[in-house]
């Protein structure tokens, strides 16, 4: 007899090869979705919200396009979600894990259609990530002891990573910044110091690091506009009107008269937490929360500059930068540490004015001025800036560098190729298709490129078995060429990355076998 | 038939609006009910094994879960048939009790339906195929325990455990790393376990997961980790030998649950409550400074000025801690939670050897670390992996084998798997059958079939030729006299699970049959199924 229904009324479930097909098709539609972005001659995207406003965003980053898509499919939202963490983790290779995984199903479903067991190919997948894994482990380079060497990897891999984005054609220049913000970090991964500023106008070569810290405030009026030899307060409290914190109190008064007391006695309050602030031999005082006009104006009168509203994460970084501390209670001037800094004065930039502090104690932080046509030139540089950081704070943390332009991946491919030999049974085959997926990518970068990626590909094999070949593809010229002469360099934590999350993902996506879609919850009609 | 007639000749209704539901009776409302089980237990059935598959369910609101265990999948089906609630039931129950095995047990129940639908084919009434399974189960839980092994193990000796840990991750997707994984696992329990009393407490094992790195990054940490930061940006992010206070009342003026008010009418009044205000605030401070405290942490926040003035006086804090967190670090520092600044005394205070801090990746998160804690008796596994999917997988699975863990430490016997002790008791049962006169007899045959049905099912999905492995064990268990012969699911070449190192705990095993067999028997008793026509 017929099986009664056993799921809710709109719940689906797919089995076997047809749950199999289902992820496959999904997994690999977003890899190819952001395959064209990939390598120095990929393609951007547009992307338009739904929301109000429509706002367009134009962008060659993997995780934000994918991270903007509405996708039903669950096997695409697992690469989703790979991109994601590669995002947060590593800040760069982005795309490329989202290929790899997608290649890697793509041949998977080819050992599927060919009746082998998706175990199987999960077994052969993991040891060929394995041996993977160790071939890039025995050709890494690490500089960390050289520090010049050292310091032209970490230029080398911002190149690279660079060319592939928005910023490629000013791409030294850039690359120049990255690792001089990232070099004055000294070895911290905390990029809150890097502050970004974006300001449309100019060209992106007018773009430029600043050694010290600014600030996007106006100075009040009437107070001074440059100061010399700073002592900052950095505080986070109301300097509107400070109200009583106790629980239920409230004013009651009976006569007008009164009222005016209160004011009075209001003002006075407010008049001696400014006299406290001032007792602390301060010249400048920045506070995160609103100044009114009473205390602006007594800040003015006693030469103090005053600056409000700096948001939170300026406070915090300001306070890092000139060493103070953040303060809400003053009281105890003697104790309370300051910040200091040689100069604070305000400058232009564009059409706007800035405050600008230089001299600060900290020489970790840095500004980095961004200059652009328009606003979305900005957020695309600002997003390329972001990655090129990323990788290069994480270097300096792993200083172990690999070479780049499809290099790991040659590396790679032929050290699985080696192990598919060796292995009897099944899995070799699962491990042959590992080495195809990982050849996959420098042919994308090669189509993307407009080179004849099939012919390019074959002589990258050619030359790859000879003994420490440093071929790759050369993009800009359309040949294969030496890595190493072209200075092009990827960081090994990235490689490493894309290499096991994307493994990983398709091995979970190759482990289903069964889909089952809950009925959607039904959301009201707005209508 | 739901039309009766008094003595009048007046018809009454018994059921009301009768038309409108739909209704089974007899013979084919246990075949539906039948049906309905043997559906759930056939999506369950590929899962089963270390070479069974995942299933991927999207929840109503999109979130993708992808799952080998059993307990979560049928929780998150969404299922509507009522026989098939009963299952879902069913395998949380296993869930709750053991913690693994949750896919086995419904495979059981759904063989056990399968052999009871023939029997009722036969004419066999449902209450004697009932009463066969009862006999049959008692029969094969005692067999059980004829063939468990107890093996000793020791706060030095943690292998046997391990192993069992292993084999229970093995069906898991962190099978890549499960020596790794049972270490921790076992390493946890033992922490946390009472060995005099036997007794193991799994709230004090903390797993948290955190996106990013890699599986192999997982680790034990001998204390507690709490995602929060210092409350201020400024305050250490290192701190030794450290005095924590705990608190549960925030750093702000007190609210009085009486409704109050404070009328303000005069100047002075004003004035000496902003007095009182800010002594009140330097009072607090100042009660944990005295103390002796080093590291405040609150369940509640901070008013900014008692957030400067604890970073003022050197005293770091963090704000915002869960309640059971709370609890946790209580446990481990040995403090106690005080829930007013007037009742803090020293010897309240918890004591940590470390309290740090630690960012991770490229985004701000930061997490706490609170270590060397006076009571070393909570500990976090803290779980890393490339995808959220991923980390709540391994989650699950950890959780699958603390429980194992800890059965083991409840009662060290064990069974051997792969089969294996399906297998036995399948032989013991059948044996046993011959010696009941009545039609029993042929329920607990089948009893015998559906145990079968566990090892086939694992050599279907490990891709062997299922009846075929099957009856080769089979005559090899009963030839040897070794209950330890299973399938070979790994293709090591041998089939003695014992030498595989294939091992399940006594209780899971016995716990499995006895719900299942209870289940099975529930449903067989139903005759009439009455349910609401659509609406």
């Amino acid at each position: 007899m017929a099986v009664e229904k056993i799921l809710k009324d709109d719940a689906s479930e797919e089995k076997g090869e047809r749950a199999r097909m289902a992820s496959f098709i999904g997994a690999m539609a977003i890899a190819d979705l952001v395959k064209t972005t990939l390598g120095p001659k990929g393609m951007d995207k547009i992307l338009q919200s739904t929301g109000r406003g429509q706002l367009v965003t134009v962008t060659n980053d993997g995780a934000t396009i994918l991270k903007s898509l509405h996708i039903d499919n669950p096997a695409a939202k697992v690469l989703v979600d790979i991109s994601k963490v590669q995002d947060d983790e590593v800040g760069d290779g982005t795309t490329s894990v989202v290929v790899l995984a997608g290649e890697l199903l793509r041949e998977a479903e080819k050992l599927v259609n060919s009746k082998i067991h998706p175990m199987t190919i999960i077994s052969g997948y993991r040891m060929a990530a394995d041996a993977a894994r160790n071939a890039l482990l025995q050709k890494v380079v690490d500089n960390k002891e050289d520090a010049e060497k050292f310091r032209s990897d970490l230029m080398k891999i911002a190149m690279t990573t660079l060319s592939s984005k928005i910023l490629s054609q000013d791409k030294e220049h850039f690359a120049q910044l990255a690792v001089d913000a990232v070099m004055r970090l000294k070895g911290s991964t905390n990029l809150e110091a890097i502050q970004i500023i974006k300001k449309p106008g100019g060209s992106l070569k007018d773009s430029f690091l600043d050694e010290g810290f600014i600030l996007d405030k106006k100075i009040g009026i009437g107070q001074p506009k440059r100061i010399e030899n700073a002592k900052i307060l950095v505080a986070n409290t109301a300097m509107d009107t400070d109200k009583v914190k106790i629980y239920g109190a409230r004013v009651r008064v009976d006569s007008m008269s009164k009222v005016a007391e209160i004011e009075a006695a209001e003002k006075q309050k407010m008049r001696e937490k400014v006299q406290k602030i001032i007792g602390h031999g301060i010249n400048c005082f920045i506070n995160r929360q609103l100044i009114y006009n009473f205390p602006e104006e007594l800040f003015a009168d006693a030469g103090i500059l005053a600056i409000e509203h700096a948001d939170f994460d300026g406070i915090e970084r300001l306070a890092l930068v000139t060493g103070g501390e953040i303060a809400s209670t003053f009281d105890n001037p003697e104790s309370v540490k300051l910040g200091h800094c040689k100069l604070i004065e305000e400058i232009m930039i564009g059409e706007d004015k800035l405050i600008h502090f230089s001299g600060c104690e900290m020489g970790q932080a840095c500004t980095i001025v961004l200059r652009g046509a328009s606003q979305h030139v900005l957020d695309e540089a600002d997003r390329s800036l972001h990655d090129a950081l990323c990788v290069l704070s994480q270097t300096v943390n792993d200083s172990r560098v690999l070479l780049g332009g499809g290099w790991p991946e040659m590396i790679m491919a032929k050290e699985v190729d080696e192990l598919a030999r060796k292995t009897p049974g099944k899995k070799s085959l699962a491990i042959e298709a590992f080495s195809k997926s990982l050849l996959a990518i420098p042919t994308i970068i090669a189509d993307n490129a407009g080179l004849d990626s099939a012919e390019l590909v074959a002589q990258l094999r050619a030359e790859h078995h000879r003994e420490g070949c440093n071929a790759g593809i050369d993009v800009i010229t359309g040949s294969v060429g030496d890595m190493a002469a072209l200075g092009i360099s990827e960081s090994f934590k990235v490689k490493q990355a894309v290499l096991l999350s994307a493994t990983e993902a398709a091995e979970m996506i190759l482990r289903v076998d069964e889909i089952i879609t809950c009925a959607p919850r039904r959301r009201e009609d707005r209508m | 038939m739901a039309l009766a007639f008094d003595e009048f000749g007046r018809p009454f209704i018994i059921l009301k609006e009768q038309e409108q539901k739909s209704r089974l009776r007899g013979l084919d409302a246990q075949k539906a009910n039948i049906a309905a089980g043997k559906a759930v237990a056939r999506i369950l059935r590929t899962s089963l094994g270390p070479k069974g598959m995942d299933k991927m369910l999207q929840s109503p609101d999109g979130d993708v879960t992808i799952t080998n265990d059993g307990a979560t999948i049928l929780e998150q089906m969404d299922v509507d048939n009522q026989i098939a609630k009963l299952m879902v039931e069913l395998s949380r129950s296993q869930d709750y009790e053991i913690g693994d095995g949750t896919t086995g047990v419904v495979v059981l129940a759904g063989a056990l339906l399968e052999q009871a639908e023939k029997l009722l084919e036969r004419g066999i009434h449902p209450i004697r195929i009932a009463e066969g399974y009862e006999l049959a189960s008692r029969i094969a839980v005692e067999n059980l325990e004829g063939i468990a092994q107890k093996f000793e193990f020791g706060p030095s000796n943690i292998e046997p455990l391990v192993q069992t840990c292993m084999t229970t991750l093995s069906s898991k997707i962190v099978n890549r790393c499960k020596r790794d994984m049972a270490e921790i696992a076992v390493k946890a329990v033992l922490a946390v376990a009472d060995l005099e009393r036997k007794d193991v407490n799994l709230d004090l094992i903390k797993v948290e997961g955190k996106v990013g790195g890699k599986l192999e990054d997982t680790e034990l940490v001998y204390g507690i980790i709490v995602d929060k930061d210092m409350s201020h940006p400024q305050m250490p992010k290192r701190i030794e030998d450290v005095n924590i206070a705990i608190l549960t009342c925030p750093f702000e003026p007190p609210k009085p649950k009486t409704k109050h008010k404070v009328d303000i009418d005069t100047v002075e009044k004003f004035q000496t409550l902003r007095l009182q205000e800010q002594k009140y605030f330097d009072d607090m401070v100042q009660k944990c400074k005295d103390v002796g405290a080093t590291l405040v942490i609150c369940q509640w926040g901070f008013d900014d000025e008692a957030n400067h003035l604890l970073m003022h006086r050197n005293l770091p804090a963090v704000r915002w801690v869960g309640g059971v967190e709370l609890e946790l670090i209580a446990i481990a520092t040995g403090g106690r939670i005080v829930p007013r600044f007037q009742e803090l005394t020293p010897d309240k205070l918890g004591k940590a050897g470390l309290v740090r801090e630690k960012s991770f990746g490229t985004t701000k998160d930061r997490m706490l670390y609170i270590e060397h804690c006076a009571n070393s008796r909570a500990v976090t596994i803290f779980i890393r992996g490339g995808n959220k999917m991923m980390i709540e997988e391994t989650k699950r699975s950890i959780h699958d084998a603390l429980c194992v863990a800890r059965n083991l430490i409840l009662n060290n016997s064990i069974v051997y798997g792969g089969g294996s002790a399906e297998i036995a008791c399948s032989i013991a049962v059948e044996a046993a059958a011959d010696r009941y006169p009545g039609v029993e007899q042929y329920a607990i045959r089948g009893f015998a079939d559906a145990l079968d049905s566990i090892p086939m099912a694992l050599a279907e999905n490990s891709g062997l030729q299922p009846i075929e492995t099957l009856s080769a064990v089979k005559s090899e268990q009963i030839k040897e006299n070794n209950p330890f012969c299973g399938i070979d699911c790994n293709d090591v070449g041998t089939n003695n699970m014992r030498e595989q190192n294939v091992f399940e705990t006594l209780i899971g095993k016995q716990q499995q049959i006895l719900l299942a067999t209870q289940v099975v028997k529930m449903i067989l008793k139903i005759d009439d199924v009455i349910s609401p026509a659509e609406y």
